[in-house]
């Protein structure tokens, strides 16, 4: 039994679930032949699509940029291996929507060869400037692989004015069937804490938690040794107890540290920055050996999928490949899912390519249960008692289904960190979650449409206010002209006039006065 | 090939509405067994009569308001509010006295609010109250226990009396419930130590009561070590209520019943653990809980002590019932991230 020295704080809610982590984490990480096609979706990330560098017909080394990061929350792609560029089209991909999207397709060539596409690698990161060093994690195209596929660089770019007093390594991997987190932490603890030095040298902080699961034992010891020989006594790895969704970002935080992420904050508010072990890796991979985001681990699993396990492949393997070197499909295959039981997203098909968020392909059958017709809520409350968030699902679903969006937003649904642990308890098997994503789409979509109506009615009213305003100053501007000539020509008549009688009132008095002298001196 | 589109969470839990239903009806066993004990056939031709009648207006609402019948037949919500109907009132009951009752439970208290789940009050307290401020002859009329009688009922005197009427000398049988005894020897001025030594009561409360209330109590915590339900309301019910009773016990324990007795007696035990708990017409917030349970406590001894009535869970219940909005409004939980209290 491992045994730790770090309190650890309680969440409200949470599951024991059937965990399924042995079916497929025993071997060893595989690496499989590379596919006949890889397909790079442009947007790998959460932010804005990377502009493209390459086109139809190009020829491309291994670790090239293939589309680039200039702008605001851009991810550059990198090619996967080394190929010719056959087309750049819509794929379906991986989003809950079902729809295609803008993809890359590579034809590799076999050779897997770099040429010199890798980057200038820093093998002794703590000697080199922490800014310098972010750039390079962005450059390389890292993201949030613990499935937010949030940019790296961006979360590693804290500010001055709040210090980054502990990084989080999230290591829970508390999903069911998911073990690539697992396999990953036993094969390369060392690269990972390596990753995790270079972290807290960009962020300048003294402090790093690792909470991994007490069900990964093996895990736990993989990097309690890994930080023996590196000796690095600011890191602590922390076994914490099994129950999902411990491994949620702001769930591990509570455990860990006891503070809670404000409402609608980032952990960085609370001098806290939470990354996961394979970002770690890929960012020591960055930084240390010079080569970009290019490949991944991932768990192919569930009761559809003959052999599971875990692999490491290249981006865009397609999800089709994999299953075929896992043995291929089993009769109980009916759903297939990018993610796990309880949070993964549905895929329609497995021409859907790997991207830097897969951690796990889950090929699973349906439950009985799952055909039952829902039934009426009878507010029984097991689902706030299993809310990690500590919500009340039973409500937000009443007032969700009401349309009562104003009500479902008072009882905190955008809190709702969406782990369906209120639909798993649910006795009435009500899809809880999906009223909330439903009512958080509509609120966000109501909130667009109202900043957008704001933004016409005030850009109308400034025009309206402008046209007046022209109309009025030219009218002004006539008004004065109009006043200025009329006073002109006015003074002008009068001093003529004024003039031409005071020239007259002068002759008329010289003859007056010729007169009465005339008639003095007659 | 076709993949389902539904999306996550793609598992779900073992329980279901009628897997909760049925382990509150299995709850119910000891202490419906304990009734069948002391009152023979008359308790199970209550129960055979409100479960056939939940049953068939339950079919027909479904019918008439063209709701699927099977999934919310099969649900055996309809059964536990027959049950809980069934042990609440007097055994003998004649047939439309039950009939009318289940009428009012299902149709006018479940069905007419939208059916399971939308009911503001509890069906088998409004269909009990209905009849009792209707019928409160019929509803006060309590057989003895059969250990207290001689004479033995069987089957077709049972069925006589339910289906035509009153048998001659039925009356004879009648026994008041320690309740009614208490408050109707209070209200004459006899002083409590008097009333129990009439030998109708034993260690905790009346005689043969005293034994209902304790399967109803244990066939509730094996509802709470199952998890069915929560430890707020019992908790809080029979606190408030033993609290009360206390109060004034201590102040005059000849003109006030003890909290043994009054936890012992009437639908205490039967209401804390099986009709307060009733999760559609109860508080849903755990604080949200304890005020909606202790109400009901505090309710319950006031009208027994001063009310009109001997018990008052019935009451209690649909008076709570009223307040449950407000007490959710009002009792919401912290939220993660957030600081105690309502937003905007």
């Amino acid at each position: 039994m491992i045994q730790t020295l770090h309190k650890l704080w309680r969440n409200h809610g949470g599951l024991h679930l059937d965990y399924h982590k042995e079916d497929s984490n025993a071997a060893p990480v595989r690496h499989l032949p590379m596919a006949e096609e890889l397909i790079i979706p442009l947007q790998q990330h959460s932010g804005y699509k990377p502009t493209l560098t390459v086109k139809a017909g190009d020829y491309v080394y291994k670790g090239q940029e293939i589309a680039s990061h200039t702008g605001f929350m851009k991810v550059p792609l990198h090619a996967s291996t080394s190929g010719t560029i056959t087309a750049i089209e819509e794929r379906p991909i991986a989003h809950p929507s079902g729809l295609s999207d803008l993809c890359i397709i590579l034809k590799p060539d076999g050779k897997d060869d770099w040429d010199n596409a890798r980057m200038l690698a820093y093998p002794n990161p703590s000697q080199v400037d922490g800014e310098i060093l972010r750039q390079r994690i962005c450059a390389a195209g890292i993201v949030g692989m613990g499935g937010a596929v949030f940019p790296a660089a961006i979360k590693l770019n804290v500010h001055d004015n709040i210090p980054i007093e502990t990084l989080v390594i999230n290591g829970a991997e508390c999903e069911p069937y998911i073990t690539c987190d697992d396999r990953l932490m036993r094969e390369k603890p060392v690269e990972i804490l390596r990753g995790v030095q270079i972290m807290m040298h960009i962020i300048a902080t003294q402090r790093c938690l690792i909470g991994i699961e007490d069900n990964k034992p093996e895990a736990i010891a993989a990097m309690q040794a890994a930080r023996e020989e590196l000796g690095d006594q600011r890191i602590e790895i922390i076994p914490i107890p099994t129950l999902y969704p411990s491994g949620s970002e702001k769930q591990l935080i509570k455990i860990l540290t006891g503070k809670e992420v404000p409402s609608g904050g980032r952990p960085a508010t609370i001098g806290i920055v939470c990354h996961n072990p394979a970002t770690a890796r890929a960012i020591y991979r960055a930084v240390v050996l010079g080569e970009p985001l290019i490949d991944r681990y991932l768990t192919i699993t569930g009761k559809g999928v003959a052999q599971p396990c875990n692999v490491e492949v290249p981006l865009g393997t397609p999800i089709q490949h994999l299953i075929a070197h896992s043995g291929g499909y089993t009769p109980a295959a009916k759903r297939l899912a990018m993610g796990g039981p309880m949070m993964g997203i549905s895929l329609h098909t497995d021409q859907i390519p790997v991207v830097k968020a897969t951690n796990c392909i889950l090929v699973s059958d349906i439950p009985e249960s799952e055909q039952q017709p829902a039934l009426p809520c009878i507010r029984c409350g097991r689902c706030a008692e299993a809310c990690p968030a500590n919500l009340l699902p039973q409500q937000l679903y009443w007032h969700s289904r009401a349309r009562d969006f104003d009500k479902a937003e008072q009882y905190h649904l955008f809190d709702c960190i969406e782990c369906g642990c209120c639909a798993y308890v649910c006795p009435s098997h009500i899809r809880l979650v999906d009223y909330y994503r439903f009512a958080k789409a509509e609120i966000r979509t109501q909130r667009d449409a109202k900043t957008k109506a704001n933004i016409a009615r005030e850009r109308h009213d400034f025009h309206q206010e402008r046209l007046e305003r022209a109309k009025r100053e030219k009218a002004e501007k006539l008004a004065k002209h109009k006043a200025q000539a009329q006073t002109t020509t006015d003074d002008g008549k009068k001093a003529a006039i004024q003039a031409a009688l005071e020239r007259a009132k002068a002759k008329k008095a010289e003859a007056a006065a010729q007169t009465t002298t005339g008639e003095t001196t007659e | 090939m076709i993949f389902s589109k539904r999306t996550s969470p793609y598992v779900s839990g073992k329980q279901d509405v009628s897997s909760i239903m049925r382990q509150v009806l299995y709850a119910l066993i000891p202490g419906t067994a304990v009734l069948i004990w002391y009152f023979g056939w008359g308790m199970l031709s209550n129960l055979v009569l409100a479960i056939v009648f939940a049953e068939l207006l339950e079919w027909g609402m479904l019918t008439l308001r063209q709701r699927p019948v099977r999934p919310f037949l099969s649900d055996y919500s309809a059964v536990v509010t027959a049950w809980l109907l069934a042990v609440a009132m007097p055994a003998f009951s004649p047939w439309w006295l039950i009939a009318i009752a289940m009428i009012f439970a299902i149709v006018i208290a479940k069905h007419l609010y939208g059916g399971l789940g939308y009911n503001p009050f509890n069906p088998a307290m409004v269909g009990y109250a209905a009849v009792l401020v209707s019928y409160p002859v019929q509803m006060t009329i309590w057989p003895a226990p059969v250990d207290f009688s001689v004479v033995h009922i069987d089957l077709g005197q049972t069925l006589q009396h339910v289906f035509a009427g009153s048998a001659q000398g039925w009356d004879a049988l009648s026994a008041a419930t320690p309740l009614d005894a208490v408050k109707v020897s209070l209200s004459l001025n006899k002083p409590l130590s008097d009333i129990y030594a009439t030998g109708q009561f034993g260690l905790l409360a009346g005689q043969a009561w005293e034994w209902v209330s304790l399967a109803w109590l244990l066939g509730g915590l094996w509802l709470l070590w199952q998890r069915i339900i929560g430890w707020q309301i019992p908790v809080a019910l029979l606190g408030t209520l033993a609290l009360m009773a206390s109060v004034f016990w201590l102040i005059d324990a000849q003109a006030y019943a003890s909290p043994l007795f009054h936890l012992f007696s009437g639908a205490a035990m039967l209401g804390a653990f099986f009709i307060a708990t009733d999760p559609v017409s109860a508080s849903t917030t755990p604080t949200g809980k304890l005020f909606y349970a202790g109400g009901i406590g505090l309710f319950t001894y006031i009208i027994r002590t001063w009310g009109g009535y001997p018990d008052a869970i019935a009451f209690s219940v649909i008076i709570m019932n009223m307040a449950v909005p407000l007490l959710d409004y009002y009792t919401q939980p912290r939220v993660y991230g957030t600081k105690r209290g309502l937003q905007g």
